[in-house]
């Protein structure tokens, strides 16, 4: 099957391959240009682990065709560290021992790096609703709340 | 196992190559990509049209316009289609619904498709390159149509006579156990004077509950006077049996759920 280009900016930086026609978004960014950081879970929609960020909304890498996005700008996890410091999403869920096995864990931080970019003061309810799509099979989901809201008061008290 | 996907900026185009074998239109890529990573080998084809005027949503002189590509967040968040909201928030979470579409939601089957129940309840009607089609006879031949579907029209609902449910297990993001949307206008002393109402989950497409909408004309929306409606809302249905729950348990509780929706 012929090659097709894709280009887009992947974490700030310019990324150029070519993929065989109809391979995900998900695929072509674990496998052709390294960045592991979304996983692979049920590749149906429904566990979130595969969320990345593009163009400022979150979409489900599995579900996405990488060639429908020439030209966009995706964000995912590995892309959150600035010089080798943790952002507050990140500290946060480390610090509320908000990982266990950690599969989740990169679809809950652009799920919630999404919620925060847009909704800086969430109240618990938004950040319930904005993990709605995201399951976790460890946590119980209430340290990955309490994660957020304090990444969102840390956000909110270096901006003050 | 590999797609190979055409892109077309005009949906004519797009019809054309539609027509092979094989072939299948993508919208937001929760249907179609789905059913290829579930191993689904029968389409070895994807088409989809980049037309920006698919993504448009109008509203004007009580009339609303969704083209087939809008999304069920830009539903959600559009201030002149509050009513509308619940029912295009009741579709997956945040990222699915900043990929599925209006156009690929009256094509999903049950337990998904809420939105579609919406617009059944609407009396929708869905535009293709053939021309103007009501969705109820656009649903019963869903699974044989090859055109393109651009967009739906309908009456823009009055916020109070609009209503909808979705049940599910999981909150606040789960499938379907039901889903309902009624339309009702009421006449100056609260009777009941027109009612179209939509289930969803009770067939393998949106379906309507054609004689718990003659029951119910007339009628108060108090639990005396609804009551024959209710007893009538499983008529003709057929509900689907999954992992969410069986055909009897939805029946059983059909009733229980159209009375709460219509009493509140």
């Amino acid at each position: 099957m012929a090659k097709v280009p894709v280009q887009f900016t992947l974490n700030g930086s310019e990324k150029a391959e070519f993929i065989e026609s109809g391979t995900t978004l998900l695929n072509a960014l674990r496998d052709k240009i390294g960045d592991t950081s979304p996983k692979g879970g049920c590749h149906q929609g429904t566990c979130g682990a595969c969320s990345v960020i593009i163009d400022g909304e979150l979409r489900l890498s599995c579900l996405t065709l990488a060639e429908t996005c020439n030209g966009a700008d995706i964000k995912t996890t590995a892309g959150l560290a600035e010089g080798g410091v943790l952002h507050p999403l990140q500290r946060a869920f480390l610090d509320a021992f908000a990982t266990q096995c950690g599969f989740c864990t990169p679809g809950m931080i652009t799920a919630a790096k999404v919620l925060l970019d847009r909704t800086p003061n969430p109240s618990r309810e938004d950040v319930v609703e904005a993990l709605s799509g995201n399951i976790c099979r460890c946590t119980g989901y209430e340290p990955i709340i309490q994660a957020v809201l304090t990444a969102a008061r840390a956000n909110s008290q270096n901006a003050a | 196992m590999s797609l190979a996907l055409q892109t077309f900026s005009t949906v004519k185009d797009a019809n054309a190559a539609l027509q092979a074998a094989g072939t299948r239109y993508l919208g937001g890529g929760t249907l179609v990509v789905r059913a290829a990573n579930e191993g689904d080998v029968s389409t070895s084809s994807l088409v989809r049209v980049t037309d920006p005027g698919l993504s448009q949503i109008a509203v004007a002189g009580g009339k609303v316009r969704l083209g087939a590509s809008v999304t069920m967040a830009a539903i959600a968040s559009h201030p002149e289609l509050a009513a509308l909201a619940p029912a295009a928030r009741a579709v997956g979470g945040p990222a699915i619904r900043n990929m599925a579409t209006v156009g690929g939601n009256l094509f999903a089957p049950a337990p998904y498709g809420d939105f579609a129940v919406a617009l059944l309840a609407l009396d929708a009607t869905v535009v293709t390159g053939d021309g103007e089609t009501p969705i109820e006879t656009f649903l019963a031949g869903r699974d044989t149509t090859r055109a393109i579907v651009t967009g739906v029209g309908f009456a823009s609902p009055k916020a109070e006579s609009f209503r909808f449910l979705k049940v599910s297990r999981v909150k606040p993001k789960g499938v379907s156990v039901l889903s309902i949307a009624a339309l009702l206008e009421l006449a100056a002393d609260g009777a009941v004077s027109s009612a179209r109402i939509a289930l969803g989950c009770m067939a393998d497409r949106p379906t309507r509950a054609k004689a718990a909408e003659k029951a119910l004309l007339g009628c108060k929306l108090t639990p005396q006077e609804i009551a024959p409606a209710l007893a009538a809302a499983g008529e003709g249905i057929a509900p689907i049996t999954d992992p969410i729950a069986s055909a009897w348990y939805r029946a059983e509780v059909l009733p229980v759920h159209l009375g709460r929706l219509l009493s509140n």
